[in-house]
């Protein structure tokens, strides 16, 4: 390896990691003051490249030159500034007080709405914009070539940083700002207006998110996968550089950058696992990232099933297990298909069920419950691959190693809380996902394992119905008596007073990683089970949209109710089932539906019927 | 859009649910209508699908206006397949036990094509695979379900080194998405290198993960093997990027470029005029394509959809007709008659005669191998020539060791 290759190759990073640091960083400063992760970044960073790539190229027509150019580059990213302000307004502004949970489950249903009518409005085609006037031509640096553009990009990023830095040091508005990200109640206290620094803020967050999409379109089309890819890398700088920190957002960056461009030539296949380890190992050395300060508002936000001493449990399960018998008489009437989708119901059921042992009772928000539906999914497909065991071993192999798995990554995630917490989670889970993606000779990659169906015995679909019934059954009871031990009232100590339980002698951090444990053995088996219903399994099992339904069931039933999880995969499951035939927009209506069960009914189906039959008490 | 006919019970679910009116009963035809489900990426993948979809509902158009086997009509129930392996297979089985079709056909990805073929194979369904390209859906996970009409990859691979035997590159460098379909591209190239071409070698591969590559890096570094060719699987978003950083950086420059794919409509239209020109590539020269019949398809599918063709929408054309020539000559929909049908079965498309070969379910529709070249504003193609599929297939022993039926 030569000295000029590495000086370009430093380059390429380099180029990289402005580009991502002026996303990043309006995902930062968004944060610091509103609280809120907003998943939907990613979209307005799409948004910028496609409104960016249609509009220049028509400028360009009227005027040609780098003024005009950069003068687009601009209007396209004040106009997404504009829809930054428009998503305040309508949106974020009712769900700043919200648990996080409900905040990340609101933006990423602005995410699916915003991929469907990009489509409709831009057309499916990518679009390549223009090049740059005046940055044509390569630039020549020992003796190989650098495209001029790069070196633009390479300065845009510090230039951005001091601006920001200006802004926040020497404005009134980057005072508030400031302020406002240390103790944002303090800010309201003092009477400052808050409705107008948050959208300033919005509009700030979503202009540099814009900028940052703009400045792409010479260098790649815009396409609709951008949004995604963007704001996972976007969040891991935030993160490592510590949640609300420009200068961590940029030094973070830097290294990101630096890792990717010689990333590929140590590992070419194994790119996508480098960044989330580099998160993983800052957020278990420096739970808060580099910069990062540790938050302020500890526990005041959890959400969970309240300790109400009259709850009968014993009625509770008399009546699961009455709704489990009635539902064993359904193959007598069922068709093949509906068995299948009884199944997968079943089968979410348990894994929301056990998220819900997470969130509800421990008020541990796991953003990456899949990890262990999908080492549930592949231990028991790697067993019937590898080892030729039957499905019976397989079974409870899946279930071993999701909990293994949950104790490895539980250990370090117990350490953090709040959102550095469900950081780490989803980390971890991108983790396996790149893994299963990218050890293509065990895992199959994109292909994944096929072949994984039951044995005999159970292979038809109503014997396999039965099955998954009798387990899911089980582990739900096992579940719910767990959240019924002391082991859960503890839990719930420690969920809604870490100090005070601490101070009565509970060992709070020894029970949650039981709980995590427990929580990944019950998705495990879920995942297992998931495996041999549709006879193979791929990554998407580990993935983030994974994770996002069992949130997304949680919530929809009603995150303070203990049956909520199992009615909500149901409810979610067979809408899905049933629209996505429908139409092509089946993005668009589960991310509005999601949208509106947050703002509208952020009390779940469940607890809203609850609700209206307490008050008739 | 077609819109299937819909359950009562569901029609009424969603209208209450969702507030949404759906109301589409089935046309009233004499005979009950041949129902055909389809399934493919549509949001997912929509460059190429939404052509593609044209592509069929124009041929279903002018096979309805006369009707198979005395006057039935063809109902073709279209779904979205979610672009993974675990919504794909779901939505088979809906459309197979729910909306009752015959047959399935479709699927861009080669994963989802491989997931689709062994849920054919274990559900005893025909499927007509649409752009899947791996040879896994032929060769080692095909079965007596699963048919192919496009050329899989050691065809169209084996079209390209064929060309490249004359231009001397020794030293070859391979870009490729990290899935089914680029591992298997790059190991048909790494075999058919070392076979036709004596004396080369591979001296860089670069897989980025399918719709994130890292184009400058990515270029960079194949630029320090110092390659005199490159073997090229990208498409989509990541080709562009990798094409304009290339170009900037004069990746391509006296060096002998093979891709895949890149002459096609919907991977060559993007690129505008940053079109590589002097890529050997396989593709579809639509406007140059001087056969009658052909002229005939494209001028019906302008009229229809005030666009220009790309090759899905050929893909899905020529697929229709060939599904109407099948069932008018097994009589029925019945899937071993069907599959009978198939078999060495010859069909007359509008880009000249393909067999379906009995062997490995393969048709013997090839592809147009040509150089990219830039004119006015979007790229072409240029010296081209229909290569026949049929001079490209496996071997028939290779294709018995392969294949467990």
């Amino acid at each position: 390896m030569d000295l000029s290759f590495i000086v370009i190759q430093v380059l390429n990073g380099l180029a990289s990691a402005s580009s991502l640091f002026i996303t990043a960083c309006g995902l930062t400063i968004v944060f610091g003051v509103t609280r809120i992760v907003n998943f939907a970044h990613g979209s307005l960073y799409m948004l910028g490249a496609y409104i960016a790539a249609t509009l220049v190229p028509r400028l360009l027509e009227l005027s040609f030159g780098p003024v005009t150019f950069w003068a687009g580059i601009l209007a396209a990213a004040l106009a997404v500034g504009l829809i930054g302000v428009l998503i305040e307004v309508v949106l974020l502004r009712r769900i700043y007080r919200a648990p996080e949970l409900f905040q990340l489950l609101a933006t990423f249903g602005l995410v699916l709405v915003v991929q469907d009518l990009v489509v409709q409005a831009f057309g499916p085609e990518d679009i390549l914009g223009p090049r740059a006037p005046g940055l044509r031509a390569p630039v020549e640096i020992l003796g190989r070539r650098v495209p001029s553009y790069e070196l633009v990009l390479i300065a845009a990023g510090p230039v951005v940083l001091a601006l920001v830095w200006l802004l926040l040091r020497r404005t009134r508005f980057g005072v508030l700002v400031r302020a406002a990200t240390q103790d944002r109640d303090m800010v309201a206290s003092l009477g400052v207006n808050q409705a107008v620094l948050f959208t300033g803020t919005l509009f700030l967050g979503a202009f540099l998110a814009g900028l940052g999409g703009a400045l792409q379109i010479p260098r790649a089309p815009a396409n609709t996968g951008m949004d995604l890819s963007v704001i996972a890398e976007a969040f891991v700088v935030t993160v490592v550089g510590g949640m609300g920190s420009v200068p961590g957002a940029f030094l973070a960056a830097l290294v990101i950058g630096q890792l990717q461009a010689f990333g590929i030539l140590v590992f070419p296949k194994i790119t996508l696992v480098v960044v989330f380890l580099l998160m993983a190992v800052v957020l278990v050395l420096r739970p808060y990232g580099l910069f990062g300060r540790p938050e302020i508002v500890g526990g005041g936000h959890a959400v969970g099933i309240a300790s109400r001493p009259g709850a009968s449990v014993r009625r509770e399960t008399m009546v699961l297990l009455l709704v489990a018998a009635a539902l064993a008489f359904l193959p007598l009437m069922g068709d093949a298909y509906f068995l299948k989708v009884a199944i997968e119901v079943l089968i979410f059921a348990l894994f929301a069920f056990s998220l819900q042992l997470l969130i509800g009772v421990g008020g541990l928000v796991s953003f990456g419950h899949a990890a262990y539906f999908g080492l549930g999914a592949y231990g028991a497909a790697l067993t019937v691959k590898w080892a030729q065991w039957p499905m019976e071993a397989a079974l409870p192999a899946g279930l071993l190693l999701a909990g293994a798995g949950a104790a490895l990554f539980g250990a370090f995630v117990v350490r953090l809380s709040g959102i550095y917490l469900a950081m780490l989670t989803l980390a971890a889970a991108q983790i396996l996902f790149a893994v299963a993606f990218q050890w293509v000779e065990v895992t199959g990659g994109d292909n994944g394992i096929v072949g994984v169906w039951p044995s005999s015995w159970a292979s038809g679909r109503g014997a396999y119905y039965l099955l998954t019934l009798a387990l899911a059954v089980a582990g739900i009871l096992a579940l719910r008596r767990i959240m019924d031990a002391p082991f859960g009232y503890t839990l719930r100590a420690a969920r809604d007073s870490e100090t005070r339980a601490a101070a009565i002698g509970i060992a709070t951090r020894r029970h949650r990683w039981l709980a995590f444990t427990l929580a990944g053995a019950g998705a495990g088996l879920a995942g297992a089970l998931y495996a041999f219903s549709r006879g193979s399994v791929d990554p998407t099992v580990l993935g983030i949209p994974t994770s996002v339904d069992a949130l997304t069931m949680l919530l929809l039933g009603g995150i303070q109710t203990v049956t909520g999880p199992l009615v909500g995969a149901a409810v979610l499951h067979v809408l899905r089932d049933q629209i996505m035939p429908l139409t092509e927009l089946w993005r668009l209506v589960l991310g509005l539906t999601i949208i509106a069960l947050v703002l509208l009914f952020p009390k779940g189906l469940v607890g809203t019927v609850q609700a209206w039959r307490e008050r008739g008490r | 859009m077609v819109l299937a006919p819909l359950s009562r019970r569901l029609a009424l679910g969603l209208a209450v649910v969702m507030g949404l009116g759906a109301a589409a009963g089935p046309s009233l035809a004499q005979q009950p209508p041949i129902r055909i489900g389809e399934l493919n990426s549509y949001s997912r993948w929509a460059a190429f699908t939404v052509p593609y979809r044209n592509g069929w509902q124009l041929a279903l158009d002018e096979v309805n206006a006369k009707g198979v086997l005395g006057g039935r009509k063809i109902e073709i129930v279209s779904r979205d397949d979610g672009a993974t392996t675990g919504d794909a297979t779901r939505v088979a089985e809906e459309l197979v036990t729910r909306e009752n079709v015959s047959f399935l056909f479709g699927s861009f990805l080669s994963n989802v094509g491989v997931a689709m073929a062994d849920y054919a194979n274990q559900k005893k369904i025909l499927y007509i695979a649409a752009e899947p390209l791996t040879d896994a859906v032929t060769m080692g996970q095909g079965n007596r379900y699963t048919f192919r009409v496009r050329p899989n990859n050691l065809m169209q691979v084996g079209m390209l080194v064929e060309q490249a035997k004359a231009s001397g590159a020794k030293r070859w460098a391979i870009v490729a998405p990290n899935y089914e379909y680029g591992q298997s591209a790059a190991e048909v190239f790494k075999r058919l290198l070392k076979e036709k071409i004596p004396g080369a070698e591979v001296v860089a591969e670069q897989y980025p993960a399918l719709g994130k590559i890292e184009a400058g890096a990515t270029v960079s570094a194949i630029d320090q093997a110092r390659p005199d060719g490159i073997f090229n699987v990208l498409f989509g978003a990541d080709l562009t990027g990798f094409v304009r950083e290339g170009n900037t950086r004069g990746l391509f420059e006296k060096k002998t470029v093979l891709s895949l794919l890149t002459g096609e409509p919907e991977w060559l239209l993007p690129l505008k005029d940053e079109v590589p020109e002097g890529w050997t590539v396989t593709g579809y020269p639509w406007d140059e394509i001087k056969d009658p019949k052909h002229k005939a398809f494209v001028d019906a599918y302008r009229a229809k959809f005030n666009d220009t063709p790309r090759l899905g929408s050929l893909l899905g054309y020529m697929i229709v007709h060939m599904i109407r020539d099948t069932i008018e000559r097994a009589g029925s929909v019945d899937t071993e008659a069907m599959i009978k049908a198939l078999e060495d079965a010859k069909f007359d498309t509008v880009i000249g005669p393909v067999t379906m070969r009995g062997l490995d379910n393969q048709a013997t529709m090839g592809a147009w191998v040509g150089k990219l070249v830039l004119k006015g504003a979007a790229g072409g193609m240029r010296d081209w020539t229909y290569l026949d599929g049929a001079a490209f297939m496996h071997p028939e022993a290779e294709v018995k060791a392969a294949r467990k039926d």
